[in-house]
């Protein structure tokens, strides 16, 4: 397994239609890779097959070792948890040291450690958003997808959810990112889909 | 997967479902002796075979909240990129609903049994015939939840879909208060191949879903 994301010539379907074809590029440590296009054009599904979660019509994905995370849509946290228990959860799937203080430092880095013992269901969309962001940023995972991150975040988010993505190809992760809206990043490698 | 496991377990103690599951089990029993009278020899004959139909409609109970909340949330994507097997997953469901509705069914066949004049051997042969039976209702109900997920009015449908493959179970159930031993093998049986099946055709239910 290599520490690259490999996309070649990938063709992804959805409910017998393909989305998209010849898709290639290469994501070494440390890259970031922003996929824009307009709605429907299959972003989301893009990023599922980067998951795993998609089914691939032509081609390949070679995925780096080091675990994936996604964040999209959905938040996947407990509605009736709090926020930290919930995050825990997912810290302790995924395996390594300690997770409470994983969590712990994630929810500092999203700028939600005054909201560690609010229950889920009580969050506002931005912050179950930065919320979601936490997850990813606790998993210690070398890939991260992130799906229209910017959605429903204010300004001081934005700039902190830029700040992460920095740090995290810093250490040597990749991000993709898919986006219908300009995000403020520097130095990424755009694919138009 | 034990995360998972309890978490599951504590959802479905939570917000009342267990407690539903009893009160509409009980419910259930309770509606007999109205419907054929304070007959006490009547009711202690069929009182068995009751509380097997009782004990299968109440199951059916908390369906709806086994698999749809968790593919609506994005759980089952977040499992499944951490390389989760669907059917790993159906299989942990299965054990954390079981441990979520048949102690608290049991408990209540006792409470039943009295409102129905069951005998101590007969209650003890039903007792031992849900403690066979149940893991199998629990697997049939995990399935049949990943196969109505993301489907409207999955209730209603899920009964359709849930009791006819849940007739062996209650024939074999109801069979051995009268055959003993040999009907709690056929029962043993069929819920344990219902236990080993039911997790993979969930799991392929909810990775189609998925989809």
């Amino acid at each position: 397994m290599s520490d690259a994301l490999i996309v070649a010539d990938l063709a992804v379907a959805r409910g017998g239609r393909t989305l998209f074809e010849n898709v290639r590029f290469i994501a070494r440590p440390g890259d970031v890779i922003v996929v824009t296009g307009p709605n429907g054009v299959g972003k989301s599904s893009l990023l599922r097959v980067f998951a795993g979660l998609g089914r691939i019509e032509r081609g390949s994905v070679e995925r780096p070792g080091g675990g994936v995370a996604l964040m999209d849509e959905a938040h996947a946290l407990d509605r009736g948890a709090t926020v930290q228990a919930a995050l825990r959860f997912w810290a302790r799937l995924d395996g390594g040291p300690d997770p409470t203080t994983r969590v712990a430092a994630a929810l500092e880095d999203v700028a939600l450690g005054d909201l560690a013992d609010v229950p889920v269901r009580l969050l506002s969309a931005g912050q179950r958003r930065r919320a979601a962001l936490a997850r990813v940023v606790a998993s210690g995972a070398r890939l991260w997808l992130l799906d229209e991150p910017a959605n429903a975040l204010d300004a001081a988010a934005l700039d902190r959810l830029a700040a992460l993505v920095a740090r995290h190809r810093g250490q040597g992760g990749i991000v993709v990112a898919a986006t219908h809206q300009p995000l403020a990043w520097d130095d990424v490698q755009q694919v138009r889909l | 997967m034990t995360g998972l496991i309890w978490r599951d377990v504590r959802s479905g103690y939570a917000g009342g479902g267990a407690t539903l599951v009893v009160a509409f089990f009980l419910l259930v029993a309770i509606l007999f002796p109205f419907a054929i009278g304070p007959d006490t020899a009547l009711l202690a004959r069929v009182g068995g075979g009751v509380i097997w139909a009782a004990a299968l409609l109440a199951a059916l109970m908390p369906v709806e909240r086994l698999v749809a909340p968790d593919l609506e949330a994005g759980v089952l994507d977040q499992l499944a990129v951490r390389g989760g097997s669907m059917a790993a997953v159906a299989a942990a469901k299965t054990l954390a609903h079981w441990l979520a509705f048949a102690p608290p069914l049991m408990l209540a066949s006792v409470i039943a049994g009295g409102l129905l004049h069951l005998s101590g051997a007969t209650l003890l042969l039903v007792e031992a015939g849900l403690l066979l039976g149940t893991p199998g209702l629990a697997a049939l109900a995990v399935a049949t939840a990943a196969l109505l997920a993301g489907a409207r009015g999955a209730g209603a449908v899920a009964g359709l879909v849930m009791l006819p493959l849940a007739v062996p179970l209650l024939i074999f159930g109801a069979g051995a208060i009268t055959g003993g031993a040999g009907g709690l093998k056929l029962l043993a049986a069929t819920s344990l191949l219902l236990v080993a099946g039911a997790p993979f055709v969930a799991g392929a239910a909810m990775r189609s879903a998925m989809e």
